[in-house]
């Protein structure tokens, strides 16, 4: 029993004995953070890295102070943040979804705008079929349903959607399942369930088809980045990780959070 | 000395004993105690917030928990209703009617019933029965999906219940009443039913439990469109889906507020429990 204590003493020590790293930020990153951080631990031993949320400008703010070697911030820095290092990991798109059975292909701006607050209801305005438009909306503090108000300018409360849900997979179940639904998922899920038969449009924006590749090289325009930021030139097992973070080797965990991983030089 | 070691032991195992038990009770306070902790933010800023705010949008500010109070309650009462004739029916199947070979499997496939995950029955309203209501009344996602889904998950429970308490009734009264020359039928009506209405309560009541902590066949097939429903073809969200659906990134106030839901939530369990208390002594009186 002694012995056994002594152990799990010793281990103890040895385990705390590592480096430590704090990221806080955005919770759109922190996810697929957390998990490359689990990974990252199971393969160097003494290391503890430790995620939190709190929004892109704590994110700011906490990398500032020195409070956090890394904050992640889910948009392109400003002008006034240009004292901060970033390192952008990962592009994040939205497709705008509608069953493949829709002859609609295209909505400009303000016609998803106008969708989306029922202004237009009917298919037939935008050049569909005689159809009532079911608006699917995501539910409060997702990251989609964040960007999408940004972008389209919109408030919450403005919207009136006639379904709420939660994860991108329960969206394009929903749209999948409804020929008269549109909404909006992030674009690796949308192509990804599209590529595998799923009946589902991912409808072009701004004459740019939504597609992962456009969101790489940076045609389709209703996307955003996804930045870690430092206050100086990361050292130690800060850099270390986010080199991890910008490796080949990560990549496929951030797809599998349907971002779009930057294309590595 | 064996005396000794045997008063001991007796002292130990009571220990171990209390221990146990008082941290059963302690954890349910414990919980009770952290739930309200946690809400007391959202409680806090302006208390009636929850009853008189225009509506629920936390990233805006506001946090009126009223339509998920009634979205909860109108779910949960509309698939008890559904559920209540569907399992005294298949009990009454199952120890009546079904032919002697087949009432095992009958009862195991019953068992085997309540054990499917909710998230199936979520999975397969969604796909199989909201595209049905969507054809009659859009959007699919309903008030009514969510009810038909909800009974079809709860209402084994009530037949496995009832299933034993009819085999022990029948124990005692029903060759009497076969040689007194009644039908079965007549049996059943007249002398089973009315002498069970405590039993078929209490499985009421345990299922009542059941659908009121569904979280995710509801969360599937509801809408989750904060709302009172006008009629049952509008969509409807649950106090517990409103957790399940903004838990993941929630902070402050926000979270606070979902931890409201949890604890109004907690609240109604309770006075459901209260409620099947004094109806249960009701008829035990009456008895």
């Amino acid at each position: 029993m002694r012995f056994l204590l002594a152990i799990l003493i010793i281990w103890g020590f040895t385990a705390n004995a590592g480096e430590k790293v704090i990221i806080t930020g955005s919770s759109t990153i922190a996810p697929v953070i957390s998990d490359l951080a689990k990974i990252y631990e199971g393969k160097h031993s003494k290391v503890r890295i430790d995620v939190q949320t709190g929004g892109s400008s704590r994110g700011i703010l906490d990398a500032r102070k020195g409070l956090a070697q890394i904050g992640m911030v889910s948009r392109a820095l400003k002008k006034n943040e240009n004292d901060l290092k970033h390192f952008t990991l990962a592009k994040d798109g939205l497709a705008i979804i509608v069953h493949k059975s829709n002859p609609v292909t295209e909505l400009t701006e303000d016609q998803i705008k106008q969708i989306y607050v029922k202004k237009i209801t009917n298919w037939k305005i935008v050049n569909g079929e005689d159809k009532k438009i079911v608006v699917v909306n995501k539910a409060e503090g997702r990251s989609t349903l964040e960007l999408f108000l940004k972008f389209f300018k919109l408030k919450n409360s403005q919207i009136k959607p006639d379904i709420i849900i939660g994860d991108n997979e329960q969206g394009i179940k929903t749209v999948s399942k409804n020929p008269n639904a549109i909404t909006y998922v992030s674009i690796g899920a949308a192509e990804y369930n599209a590529s595998v038969g799923v009946p589902l449009k991912l409808l072009k924006f701004k004459g740019v088809e939504a597609k992962v590749q456009n969101v790489e090289n940076g045609t389709y325009p209703l996307m955003r980045e996804l930045n870690l930021v430092t206050r100086e030139a990361p050292k130690g097992l800060a850099d270390k990780f986010i080199k991890y973070v910008l490796s080949k080797e990560a990549s496929q965990t951030i797809k599998d959070h349907y971002f779009v991983p930057i294309n590595k030089k | 000395m064996f005396q000794l070691t045997r008063s001991r032991q007796d002292l130990y195992l009571n220990v171990f004993l209390k221990i146990n038990g008082y941290f059963s009770f302690l954890a349910v306070f414990l919980i009770f105690l952290f739930i309200g902790k946690e809400s007391i933010v959202a409680l806090s800023g302006h208390s009636t917030a929850f009853i008189f705010d225009k509506s629920w949008f936390p990233s805006e500010g506001q946090f009126n928990t009223v339509p998920m109070i009634a979205g909860t309650l109108i779910v949960t009462f509309g698939s008890v209703i559904l559920a209540l004739p569907l399992g005294i029916i298949s009990s009454l199947f199952a120890n009546f009617y079904c032919p002697p070979r087949i009432k095992i499997f009958y009862r195991r496939a019953i068992e085997l019933y309540t054990g499917i995950p909710s998230v199936v029955f979520g999975f397969w309203g969604l796909m199989k029965l909201v595209p049905i209501i969507n054809e009659f009344q859009p959007p699919g996602q309903s008030l009514l999906a969510g009810i038909l889904v909800l009974a079809l998950m709860i209402f084994p429970i009530i037949t496995l219940s009832l299933i034993s308490s009819f085999e022990m009734a029948s124990k005692n009264h029903f060759k009497v009443s076969e040689s007194l020359g009644l039908k079965k039928s007549t049996y059943i009506w007249f002398v089973l039913l009315p002498s069970l209405k405590g039993q078929i309560l209490g499985a009421t009541i345990l299922s009542t439990g059941r659908a009121i902590g569904e979280t995710m066949a509801v969360l599937m097939v509801c809408g989750n469109i904060v709302k009172i429903p006008s009629s049952v073809f509008e969509p409807v969200r649950t106090l517990t889906a409103n957790i399940a659906l903004e838990m993941a990134y929630a902070m402050g106030t926000h979270r606070s507020a979902l931890f409201l839901s949890g604890l109004i939530l907690l609240i109604m369990i309770g006075f459901l429990l209260l409620l099947s208390d004094t109806l249960k002594k009701r008829f035990a009186w009456k008895d």
